[in-house]
Order: C-alpha cells, then structure tokens, then sequence
C-alpha cells in the first residue's frame, strides 16, 4: 500500500520526470529569465477615479454631437412609403389581390395615384417592402445552390440536395435552383409623373446598379461566361415553377440577363429580419437644376404577381433619398444621444460618490 | 529426487491451480520454471506502442464527457434535417483538441517507455552455465541465481542464499520500499549461507514453493525443499526488488519473483486521479449550462412549433414543408435537436483544452521558480500533478510530518553543560568563530561549535569534561567503520547517538573500534582499550541506556546517559548541588528548543559487580518474564550514580521553518503536525517551530489509553475552549481590552496515537473536529501512516476544506495520497513521497511560496479565466437565442459557420489564454507580505455559483444588446450607392465584429497584468479576425469553394460603411460600460485587500524594491526535559552477540563473559520480534498499558516492514 505509486523508472532515485515537460529536471537550476520568473515587464491598470471619470465625460461628449448629428442627417432624408398590398377594399390593388391565382398568364395591374409634398433632390431611390417575409428561415436561407448561381455547369445540370424541392422537376434541373429564387419578387412598378397640365410623364428607373459590386460580378456567374448564348447554355434547365419566364429572359440587356439580372441577384441577398425592404430601381438625376422628383402628382402602376396575401404579408413601394449614413434611421442618433447622455450623467454621479464616499486613500490602511 | 518426478508428471493437469495457490521455482532449472510460465523482469509501464497508440489513445479521450458530448453533437449535424450548422463548426475544434490531448499523452507515454527501457537495461550478474554472466535485468529469470554487489540494486525479489559476511547476513535499505534510512538485516538460511562458490552455487537445486504474488512487503511464507529437507522461509531471507544493498561485498540470491510479480510492482497502483473543487464545480456548471441549454431549446421548439402552426403553414407558398415534416409539432422536435447544436457552443469544447493548458503553465511555473530551487542538492521545485495548481490557493489545512519536513533530521551537538559550566553559544549568534578542531587528527571536519572554551578545558585536561567525553564515547551502541586510516564513519541506529559519538570524536575522544568485548578509542591521541562487560540497552520505558566497562587500569566504571527525569532520580546525594545547576542549564536548552540528555557515571566494585554479573547471567538464562528481571538488575545497578553534565542536541529544524509556520497562520491555513514521533519530541518541535507557545492560553495533551479517558479528555478540552470563546464573545462588546484577549486566546492540542485510535472511532470524531478547529495547532504524535490518512481523511470528510499533506518518507505516502494535495520533500530520505507527492521540493518553507504566490496566482488566474470563458460564451452564442424570435424560431445562425469555428478556438483563445498564464494582481513580494490575500481562495470567493450567475448574466446582457442595437439599427440601412445591407450576411458581419471588440474590450479590463504577450495577443487577436474575415471573403477561397464561402464580398462592402462602425461602435460602449461601472464602484467604495495592495504597490513602484520584512519569530518557550533517543530498541543485543562483527574470531564468540551468549542462537528472531511487539503496541514513554490491542489494530501493515 505505501509503495503503491512506485515505479520503475525511479529505483535509481532520479527522477525522470513524466510530469510537464518530461525533461530531468533534477541538478538543473530553472533560467533566471523575466518569463521564466513570472516577473515579465507589464502594465498594471489599476480602475480610478482619475482613469474612469475622464472616460464617462468624454464618451459623452462625443456621443452627443455624433448622435445630434445623426439624428438630424436622418431627419433631412425625405422618405416616402406606399402600401399596396391591397387587402383593404378601399385599395386600388384589392382587386388584383383577392383574384390571384398561380395559374395568370397574364398580370393583373392596378394604379395607384399619390403626391409628394417636397421635391425630391439628388437621386432618389426605390425600394420595395416586404412585411413578415421570412427570408431568413433557415430552410429558405440554406435552399440555394451558390455554386449553380456562380456558373458551375455541373450544378447547373444537377443542382445541390439543398434546393429541394425546388431542385428538379420531372428530373429536368431547375435553375436557378431553391426556393429563395423560386419566391423572387416579380412585381413590376412603374412610376409616372402627371404634369399639372394633365399629361402623364413616365419617370426613368434604372435597374442596374442596385446590386452589390462583388455580386455582380464575382458571386454570379452565368454558366459559360457572361458573353455565352444564354439559352442554349439553360438548355435542359427548367424555370422555377412560380416562374413566368426562364432566367435568361429576365431582361434584354446581356448584361442583365440570367444569374446576373440584378433584381435576382437583389432577391437572392436574404434579408435579416422579417421586415425589410429590397432596391428596386434608382432614379438618376438628371439635371442640376430641377429636383429629380418634383412635388406633385405621381402615378404608381404595379403588376401585380407577387402573392403575399395568404401570409398575411405586406407589399410597399418606398422613395427614399440617402444621406452619408445611409436611408432615413433616426435609431442609431437617438441611441448615441441616449447612451452619450447616460454616460455623461452616470460620470457626474459617479464623481459625486467618489467625492463623497470614495476611499481616495486605500493604501494607508492596510492591516494583516 | 523422486518427488520432483512426480511434480513434473502431475504438472499437464494441475498447472493452473498450482500457479494460482502456489509458486514452485527451482534453482537453476530453467526447464522446470519455465512451464509455469511466469513473468520475466521485464518491466512496462508505458501504455502503448506505435500501432496501439491511436486505437487506445482515442477510445480512452472519448470516454471523457465532454469528447463525447461533441462527438454526439457531429452525428446530430450530420443528419440534414437538424443540421443547423456544418459538420466542420463541430470537428474542427474536436480534432484539434483530440490531437493536442494525444500529443501529450504520447508525450507522456514516450518518457515512461524511456525509462522502462533504462530500467529493463540495467546490468544484473546471473550464473549461466557455471560462470557469472553480465545480462540485462530484463533477461533475469525465475529460478536464475545472481550476484549482487554492494549499493547495487535489487533486481527482482530474491531469496538471499549466502553473503560476503559471516552467518549469511548482508544489509539492506529499503529506502525506495518504505523510506527507511537505517540498514535493516537479511539473513540466509544456515544451510545456505556457506554456498559461497560459484561451483556450489552450481550444484544448488533447492525448490522454493511459496505463496503467489502479492504486494504484502513485510510478509513472505515458502519452504525451501533441499536435499530432502523443508526449511521454512519467511521474509527475513528475502531481498525485494528496489532495495539497495549496503555494507555487504556481495550475496548471491535466488530469483523467486521477477518483473511484475514482484513486490514493489504489485504496489505500483494506479495512483487515484484528484480532481480539484473548481473542476467539481465546473462540472456542476457545465451540467447546468446543459439544463440550461435544453431548456433554451425546448422554449425556442415550443416557439417554433407556435411559429409553424401560425405563420409556417400560411408560408408555405414560398417555404413548403419538407416532405418527413407532417406536423408542427414535429418540426419542433427536430428544432429543438436543431438548437440544441447551434447553442451547443454555451459549453465549449475548448473549455476543458483552456484549462488543460493553464494548469500546464502553471506547473511550468512552479517547476522554473528559482526562488523554490535548493541549490545545495540542486532540486527544483516540481509539480508532478498538473491539474491541480487553482486548489493550492484554497488551501485551509496542512498535515505535516515532522521528521524531515519540518525538521532536517539532522542531530547537532550544540550546547552541554559540564560540571555546572555551560558551554557553547547560542546559535542565533554565529559571528563566534568555529572552533578549531585542527589538533585532532581524527576530527569530523564537518563537525561545528562555537565555544572554544570547552576545547581549552579539554585540554587543561579537566577530569569532568575528560569523563564526560569519555563517557559519550563509551556508551552507545554505534558501529564505526575504518576505512581507511583515520577515516571514520559511524553507523548509529539514532541520529542522537550519531551526534554525541561524533561530538566526543572531535573533543579528542575517538571511538574508533569495538569487538563483543572490548571498546577502543583514541583517547587525546593515546589509544585505549576498555573492555565492555555490559550493556544495559536502552528501551522506553528505562528511558535510559548504560554501559559498564573496565578501563585499563582495572577500574569498573558504570556509565549511564539517560533522560534527564529519570538520571536525576537515581543520582548519588552528593550530587545535588550540581543537579540544581545542570536543572537550571537544561530548561535553558529545552527552552531553544533542543533535545537533552543527562549524564552520569559511577564507580563500581569489582566483587559487587561480580555478584550482579552473576546474577545477570542467570536472569539472562531464565525463559519466563526475562525482561522484567533484567531490567529490575539493570535498576539495581544504575542506582546512585554522579551526575556528569547534560548535553544538549539540536534537532536542526529546516531552514526558515517557523517563520513559515507564522506566515501561513496568517493565511488563516491550519497547521497540523502529524508525526510517528514521541509526545516529548513532537511538542519539542512544535515550541521550536512555534506553534506551541508559553503564552498559548492553554494546551491541551490527550493522551488517554481507553475510549472513556479519551472522551473525557476531549469534552472537557472542548467545554473549557468553548466556555471561554463563550464568555469573551459576549464581553467582547462591553470592553475593548477583554476584546484583545479574546483574539489572542489561543489554544493547542496535542494528542496521541494511541488515543487517536479512540477519537477516530465514529462517536468521538465530531468532538476531536470540534475540538481541534478551535485549537490554533494540533499535533498528533505516535501515529502510524494509516491514521495519519485517517486523520485528513476525517477533515476532509467534515470540513469541505481543502487539505494539504506535506511530509517526505514512506509513512507519509498514505497521507499524501489521501489529501487533495500531497505534497513531498525531496530530501536524503526515500523518493517514496516525492513519488506519491502531486508537488515536490527540497525545503518545508517552499510551501509559503507555492501556496501563497504560486497557489494564489493559479486560483486567481484560474476563476478570472473561468469567469471570463463563461460571460464570452454566453455573449456569444445567446445572440442566436433572441435571433430565434425574428426568423420563425428556424435554428438559423446569426454568424457565418466559419465564424462559429474559429470563434473559441482562433479570435478568443489566445487573449484570455494570456491573462489565465500571466495575470497577477498582485507581485509574489506583496502576495507572501500580506498573508491575508489568500483568505478569498479559502473561502471559494473568486468564483463560485454566484460569480457564475453575474457572468453569465453579463454575458446575457451583451447578447441582447449585440442582437438589438443592429436590430434596431439595421432594417433601413442603407449603403452609400443606395443598395440596402440589411441582408443577413451584412448583419452577420456587423454583430462577429461588434462581438469580437468588446470581448476583446472586456478581457482587457479583465487583465490585470499587461505584458508584452497580452499586448500581442489581444492586439493579434483582433487583427487576425480582420484578416480571416477577408480572407475568408475574399473572390479567390470563393472561387475554389463557392458552397462554402458564401460570404464572398461580405466584408468589404460592410465594414466599408461608416454607419456600420457607429453600430460598432454604439455597441461596445453600451455593453462594456455598465461593467465598468460597477467594477468602479466596487473598487472606490468597498476596496478588498487585494485592491489597496494593489494601489499600494503602484505607488510604491517608484521608490524602488522594498525589502522583505523578514518575521524574526521570537521563542519564548521556557519549556525543559526532552529525550533523545529513537524510540527503538537499541543494538545493543546485536553488538553484544557479536553477529555483526567481522572480526569477531570463534574464540571470542564463545568467551563465557559474554551476557547474551545463551540465547544468542535465536538473537534475530528475538530482535524481530521485540521490534515488532514495539512497534505494534507502541507502548508510551509515560509507562501505563504497554500493549493495546487498539494500536495494533490501527496498525498500516507497512510500519512493521520496517523492520
């Protein structure tokens, strides 16, 4: 019992060592090196009141500005908002909403008039909205083939497990493949601006350049290249079944055409949250000296194909300028002027307990 | 001859039941052992080989919980249904932590093959074929005869056939076996013992059969069958492998047990793995954080069955059910399994690596410590144990051994009053030079003393100091050795009795021979024989020993050293004045604490002794109570003697040993001396270590014989302790000065083995606890190795405390073991306890260093590591949590899975890996000057259930506001070109980001020590996750993997937008602040001790290193009467017999004087069996029961192996 942790390896009363290290650590003095002694130059922070204070005054004191700022850059974003979901019979859309059916050939279209009581200056652009979508349910997020979508032919011939169903039909692949490309947005709007003297004017939206840069040319791909006939590549492929056209007849342009139509590639950048809203179209400006969109009377025609409906999903067409810090958010100058101002007050308090009950002296009573 | 033909015969059928009742081994008859097939000497302790290595090492990590819990977690990923997360989130980290694990284990195993192999490789001399053979142990065989030689060690377990010296006798230390230092004596059967030719030893075809196996180390049966003849064999004739050979030319042996059969390897246990109370609790932790984590899933599972039940079933125009999904509620199911992966990483897996690798660190630590190296026998300190480094900073208890840890167990002769004349100075003062002892030729030159006042008595050639001298040479039972001319080494059987010898060598009284009869020494230079007639032995209850010799005038002189109670009582009346003075003397030495003897001699009359003589003889003779009436002539004689002086023998404490004792009081560490020693001799060291102190309120001594005495003892201790405590208690708030008493009452206890047996027994137990705690020290003296692991095993049974064992010999091995941390001395002793040890170093004071700085720092370390590990996991992983609630409860990530990854194991292992290595809130200077910074360890404060709440609830708190600010922030966001990032990848980015500055933000506030390696670290941490970040992202991975990085372009167009830094930014702030806040708080208006030392060390650090300020621990103890002498029988028996003599011729073993002769054929069975009769009973110097069937009871069997 008392020897029972002998081994062997120690009859000869030296020590190999097993433990760390496994060296002999015997008849060797350890290096006297600042490491090795635990005894390595450092900086030792200590927490106060001279170190913390400071820090709350100035937190607030930069917080606030950048938050006034913030809140007023937001402000100064002119942003307008239109929902056409249409389940409301006064809507113009109701009609095209409740007569929905998969099977239209043809579009159901409904206008709708509305006024912009300030010019829109610069460009402006349009986005779309979309209410309680979930474009970020894991099974709609992971069902896409981003190899399929990047120009491989062999997924483009037979795409991943992780587009099921919307994989193949009748053992014909189907691309793009998922159900993210199978759900993409196809409304079409269009805006008109009716001149006070009656005449409807139709506005430009540009459609390219509403997609990130390295979607557009890096994460998609055509299959074949970009300059290759685009239906004889999608041969043997057929459309996602909400489809109406086949990916290489989404536009004329071929460079705007199949997986780099950037309305596809817009949908295919799944959104966050349930809310959110898409790039539709920009609105150039065009001369310096009237306002891209002036006040007025405007007119919004929509083709109405995207069934939200069932869901209890909301549709919106929104005109937004941008300022430096992106669209209209007045969260992120409330929130900095919010926490500036806590820090500030929390630094008053602070140096008010400091100074009251503070122990500025810790060192001198030190007992054991 | 026949016989044997017969057992061949018998052996097809019955081999197996033969192998396992007995073992028949047969001298030089390799045909005949081998069909027993028995195991060779081979030895292994290595667990594998190159082709087992990867098969075992993997079975073996994944039995460990926590590899199996992953690897559960990577079969759940690979079903497609619940994968929320790709297999390689799960794999690469559990890969990585698989091969660092069996890399060490290789490692590990490696260096144990290594010295398997030295081992096995070792050279043994075997008779092979008539002639003496050089083989490696390894091809030692059952049945083969060797030789061995002086200090080799012995290979296997032998029967010692015949020996160098006379009657077969050789010489042993079992320091490796039990820790033993002393020779203990093996001897040969008469029939074998004169084998000593290689040509007998060739024709020697005795069988041996005897038991099978066993680890018993002090028991052995067999029979040698011989030429017709049984002899019976027991172990007194066996050598046991690890034992060294010592005084003895050579012996031959044969071969009875090899390898791993032998005794020492049946010992080799598989020590009992200790895991340490944070790893309790982390397990605890980890168990709730599983509940927890089902919890999580279950809430979210129920959400998503809502979910598909409400808004699922109506979304199916765009998102249709998976074909298996045929309700709601079964997607749920498979939601929570979906969860459950995805918040798997609460629990990380590099949580059980982290910790691996800081306790590694720290034993590093401890091992490179210059301030723990010895340099004089060049041993470092070493932490044999990794994984237990955080519980040397919890430490409430210390066991300690006495002999050897406390003290050096060396005996120095510093002081002696001669004649009523003090002589030598006090130690403290060593300015005094050495004496010097150049006019003797014959001096020890390592011999020291500071009076040179007694050298110029000595050679004035006073008659007394002449007589004293002469006396301390003459009466004792050592055994000197010549070597060479003038070169003198003794073999004492006591330290004491080494010393004195050593003292009378340098003052000019050389002994330099014995033989049975006769005494030589070197009297100043003028060699004189004393003709020895009688030695009347030392034993306990005597207390004294004596010798009487006849000078070489015919004189008959009685001389007699002794405790000085017991010489006082039996002084001639003409002695009393004197006695008054020596009285006086000795309660001066006892009161520093050193070891006395009185001695005294006497003139005898030649016709008077010759009647005694006669009388002794026929005692001797007497079969019935011979003892007692030996001792009652030894009474008779040792009867009126003159007093002589007293010697006074330093028990050298370690160095710096009660100051230690001081320093870890302060700690509020309880000390407790656990010591085989005498009651006198403990409490003696305990007054010179301090902890007994003259002004100690009271000490109570329990040292009772039966289960009532004891309970007595004990409740009346506890009822005065208490009553007391009581009383001050409550006057403590009327009057401050009964206040100040009250903090010093302070009380001791000391008790012993004997009633240790009693109070151990269930009923007693609570009131010893009780009673002890109260004490500020205890010591238990007399008790054997088992109660001494009873003794820790009772207070960590009822005090949930963390208990410590120090001590340096085989008898401390089962202490060690027993307590949460052992820890050995590396001294000249066996490596016995250093082996069991979890830590060891050469020196008792080490342990104010490793527990206080080193122990300290681990815990410290440790619990911020943990603290912080759990609040960044939390932060982490409880975003997906709240993210549940936005995306239909769908398990979907909030982070890309490379992200997920690398999160634990690459962005924040380093940083937190950093401060767990080097953190020190206070340097080691300030840890050992203010004791009391260890309190918080003790009482678990630094992290606990409650610091796991406040961490993980922080780490809850970051969660929401990582998840809400971008929430709130995001779904308008919009880029400078116009195109919205509001996507999830964007968001994804942001939060990584937002996540990895301010857990990088939080572990520096945590650091409390920035080095230069944290600086790296966490500077290097974060632009490591920048730059995977885009590489990870970046059009080239992309291109070569587009299914696996999807988030290509990520990155660049995120982290390019000012509005994203804002959130960032936003971010940090708000979760670090209200942190800060409250650290602050804490820091200014309720500072701990560690914080004002901390302040206190900063501003001092200008003004240069401060010194230590040294505790000079003043003793002022006015204690007296110690004794000095093993409490072992003496050799007196053994000298007189003449056995262990060489020169001894056949003449004078005869000579009819001798007192011993009579029974001198049975004197070793006779030694062994009173040893062991004291060893058992322990019989108390205090007289009383001399047996108790208790002690013996108690007894470790080991304890008697050491005789």
């Amino acid at each position: 019992m008392m020897a029972s942790s002998y081994s062997a390896k120690d009859e000869d009363g030296h020590i190999t060592v097993s433990g760390p290290g496994g060296g002999t650590l015997r008849n060797k003095k350890p290096e006297n090196t600042a490491f090795k002694q635990q005894r390595l130059p450092a900086w030792q922070p200590i927490l106060t009141a001279g170190t913390v204070l400071p820090a709350f005054f100035i937190i607030g004191l930069i917080f606030i500005p950048i938050g006034i700022g913030l809140y007023v850059t937001s402000n100064n974003i002119k942003e307008f908002e239109i929902d056409y979901t249409g389940d409301d019979t006064s809507s113009p859309c109701y009609n095209c909403a409740q007569n929905f059916s998969w099977n239209n050939t043809k579009s159901c279209t409904c206008i709708i008039p509305f006024q912009l009581d300030q010019p829109y200056e610069s460009n402006v652009f349009m986005y779309y909205g979309l209410s309680n979508f979930y474009q970020n349910h894991r099974r709609y997020v992971k069902s896409r083939d981003d190899s399929q979508l990047n120009g491989n032919i062999d997924s483009l011939k037979k795409p991943s497990k992780e587009c099921e169903p919307y994989a193949s039909v009748d053992n014909k692949p189907i691309a793009p493949c998922g159900a993210i490309a199978n759900s993409m947005f196809n409304d079409t709007l269009k805006l008109f601006y009716n001149d006070p003297n009656g005449t409807s004017v139709p506005i430009l939206l540009t459609s390219t350049g509403i997609a990130w840069w390295t979607d557009k040319h890096v994460k998609f791909r055509n299959p074949g290249g970009n300059n290759a006939n685009l239906t004889a590549v999608f041969q043997g492929t057929v459309k996602p079944v909400n489809w109406h056209r086949p990916v290489y007849e989404l536009d004329t342009d071929p460079e705007n055409n199949g997986f780099i139509n950037e309305d596809f590639i817009v949908w295919m950048r799944t959104a966050a949250l349930p809310t959110f809203r898409k790039l539709y179209r920009i609105i150039q400006k065009n001369n310096n000296m009237a306002p891209t969109l002036p006040r007025g009377n405007y007119t919004l025609v929509v083709d109405y194909n995207y069934p939200v409906r069932s869901f209890e999903g909301r549709k919106r067409m929104i005109l937004s300028t941008i300022s430096w810090m992106g669209g209209k958010n007045p969260f992120l100058g409330i929130a900095y002027i919010t926490v500036g101002s806590v820090c500030f007050f929390l630094g008053v308090v602070l140096l008010v307990i400091h100074h009251k009950y503070g122990n500025r002296n810790n060192s001198a009573n030190i007992s054991n | 001859d026949f016989k044997r033909k017969e057992n061949i015969d018998k052996w097809p059928k019955s081999h197996i039941d033969v192998k396992f009742k007995e073992r028949r081994v047969k001298a030089n008859a390799w045909d005949y052992n081998d069909r027993f097939s028995y195991a060779d000497n081979r030895i292994k302790t290595s667990k594998y080989n190159i082709f087992t290595f990867l098969p075992i090492n993997l079975f073996e990590q994944f039995q460990r919980v926590a590899n199996a819990y992953f690897s559960v977690l990577l079969i759940l990923q690979l079903i497609p249904e619940i994968s929320s997360l790709s297999w390689f989130t799960t794999i690469v980290p559990l890969v990585f932590v698989l091969v660092i694990t069996a890399v060490k284990d290789a490692t590990d195993d490696y260096f144990r093959y290594k010295s398997d192999q030295q081992v096995n490789n070792r050279q043994s001399q075997v008779l092979i074929r008539g002639s003496l053979q050089n083989e490696k142990w390894m091809n030692v065989r059952v049945g083969d005869i060797i030789k061995l030689e002086n200090n080799q060690f012995v290979a296997a377990d032998i029967l010692l056939l015949c020996s160098s010296e006379p009657y077969g006798l050789c010489y042993v230390e079992t320091a490796e076996l039990d820790g033993e230092t002393n020779l203990k004596v093996r001897q040969a059967l008469t029939v074998t013992s004169d084998l000593g030719d290689i040509s007998k030893l060739m024709d020697f075809d005795g069988e041996v059969i005897c038991e099978p196996p066993n680890n018993k180390l002090d028991r052995f049966t067999g029979t040698l069958y011989w030429k017709g003849n049984k002899y019976p064999l027991d172990n007194e004739k066996m050598l046991l492998r690890g034992c060294v050979l010592r005084n003895t030319e050579w012996c031959f042996g044969m071969v009875i047990f090899a390898g791993s059969q032998t005794k020492l390897m049946q010992n080799c246990g598989r020590t009992k793995l200790k895991r340490t109370s944070i790893d309790k609790l982390m397990n605890t932790l980890v168990l709730w954080i599983f509940a927890f984590l089902i919890c999580m899933g279950v809430v979210l599972a129920i959400g998503h069955t809502i979910w598909e039940t409400y808004v699922g079933t109506n979304f199916r125009v765009f998102l249709p059910w998976d074909t298996f999904q045929i309700s709601a509620v079964f997607s749920g199911f498979l939601t929570f399994w979906s969860y459950i992966i995805i918040l798997n990483t609460v629990v990380p897996i590099s949580l059980y690596v982290s910790v691996e690798v800081l306790r590694l660190g720290h034993s590093y630590f401890i091992n490179w410590d210059r301030k723990m190296y010895h340099s004089p026998m060049g041993t470092a300190a070493e932490a044999r144990t990794t994984t237990l480094n955080e519980e040397l900073g919890q430490v409430e208890f210390i066991f300690s051994d006495k002999t050897g840890t406390l003290t050096q167990n060396i005996m120095v002769f510093s002081k002696c009053s001669i004649n009523g004349q003090m002589y030598g100075m006090d130690r403290l003062k060593k300015k005094t030079a050495c004496v010097d002892f150049s006019f003797n030729p014959l001096c020890d030159r390592r011999f020291k003393f500071f009076d040179s006042s007694l050298v110029e008595a000595i050679k004035m050639e006073d008659p007394a100091v002449q007589e004293f001298f002469r006396l301390l040479a003459l009466c004792h039972t050592v055994m000197p050795e010549e070597k060479s001319e003038g070169n003198l080494v003794y073999q004492a059987q006591s330290p004491d009795e080494g010393a004195l010898v050593t003292a009378a060598r340098n003052f000019g009284f050389v002994f330099r021979a014995r033989t049975p009869e006769t005494v030589t020494l070197c009297e100043m230079g003028r060699t004189v024989t004393y003709q020895l007639l009688a030695i009347l032995d030392f034993n306990n209850v005597r207390k004294r020993m004596s010798v009487i010799v006849r000078s070489p005038e015919g004189q008959i002189k009685l001389y007699s050293k002794g405790a000085d109670t017991i010489i006082f009582e039996r002084l001639d009346p003409s002695s009393e004045n004197l006695m008054y003075t020596t009285s006086e003397h000795l309660s001066e030495f006892a009161g520093e604490g050193l070891r006395t003897l009185a001695l005294a001699y006497k003139d005898l009359d030649e016709d008077y002794f010759k009647v005694w003589m006669k009388r002794l003889l026929f005692a001797s003779t007497v079969i019935e109570n011979r003892e007692d009436q030996l001792a009652v002539l030894y009474d008779e004689i040792e009867l009126g003697m003159k007093l002589l002086g007293a010697t006074a023998i330093e028990d050298k404490l370690q160095e710096g040993v009660p100051e230690t004792i001081a320093c870890l009081n302060l700690a509020d560490i309880k000390i407790w001396v656990l010591t085989g020693d005498k009651l006198e001799t403990a409490m003696n060291i305990g007054y010179s270590c301090n902890m007994l102190r003259d002004d100690m309120n009271e000490v109570f001594v329990i040292s009772g014989h039966s289960l009532q005495d004891v309970a007595k003892e004990h409740i009346l201790g506890l009822s005065r302790v208490s009553s007391a405590g009581h009383v001050e208690k409550t006057d403590a708030f009327a009057d401050d000065s009964v206040f100040e008493e009250a903090i010093i009452a302070e009380y001791a206890l000391v008790i012993n083995g004997h009633s240790l047996a009693h109070v151990l027994e269930p009923q007693l137990e609570h009131i010893l606890l009780d009673l002890a705690c109260l004490c500020k020290t205890v010591i238990c003296c007399r008790v054997t190795p088992m109660q001494k692991a009873q003794v820790v095993e009772l207070v960590k049974r009822h005090k949930r405390a963390v208990t410590l064992a120090i001590g340096d010999g085989a008898n401390d091995v089962s202490m060690i073991k027993t307590a949460h941390i052992g820890v050995g001395i590396s001294g000249q002793e066996g490596m016995q306890a250093v082996l069991a040890s979890d830590y060891s170093f050469a020196q008792f004071r080490y342990l104010q260093r490793l527990l206080l700085v080193h122990g300290r720092w681990s815990y410290f370390r440790m619990c911020n590591f943990l603290g912080y590990f759990f609040y960044k996991n939390f932060a982490f992983t409880l975003v997906h949590f709240w993210y549940g609630f936005f995306c239909g409860f769908s398990a979907q990530t909030v982070y890309d899975q490379w992200f997920i990854t690398l999160f634990n194991i690459v962005y924040t292992s380093l940083p937190v890996l950093a401060m767990g290595l080097f953190d020190q809130d206070v340097n080691d200077q300030n840890s050992l000057r203010y004791p009391s910074l260890y309190k918080p360890g003790q009482q678990n404060l630094l992290f606990n259930k409650r610091q796991f709440f406040l961490c993980t609830l922080q780490g809850m708190a970051t969660s929401f506001l990582l998840f809400f600010i971008p929430y709130g922030a995001f779904p308008l966001m919009v880029k400078e070109d116009g195109s919205p990032f509001s996507d999830q990848q964007a968001f994804a980015v942001t939060i990584a980001t937002s996540l990895v500055i301010v857990v990088s933000v939080q572990i520096g506030l945590d650091t409390h020590y920035w080095t230069a390696v944290n600086h790296l670290f966490i500077w290097g941490s974060l632009m490591v996750y920048f730059a995977i970040l885009f590489a990870m992202q970046s059009d080239g991975l992309f291109g070569i993997f587009p299914s696996s990085f999807p988030f290509i372009g990520t990155a660049r167009n995120c982290l390019s937008e000012k509005s994203v830094w804002l959130v960032v930014l936003l971010t940090t702030v708000v979760c670090v602040m209200p942190g800060l806040v409250v650290r602050f708080l804490r820091v200014d208006l309720f500072p701990t001790l560690t914080d004002k030392v901390r302040r206190l060390q900063q501003s001092r650090k200008k003004q240069g290193p401060q010194e230590q300020n040294l505790r000079r621990v003043r003793r002022t103890s006015s204690r007296r009467s110690a004794y000095a002498f093993s409490h072992q029988q003496g050799f007196g028996e053994l000298i007189t017999s003449g056995k262990n003599i060489r020169r001894s011729t056949v003449s004078s073993l005869c000579s009819p004087e001798r007192i011993a002769q009579s029974h001198s054929s049975s004197w070793i069975e006779n030694m062994l069996k009173r040893k062991n009769e004291v060893s058992c009973a322990s019989p108390e110097s205090e007289g009383g029961a001399p047996k108790s069937v208790k002690g013996t009871v108690c007894m470790d069997p080991t304890d008697q192996a050491q005789f």
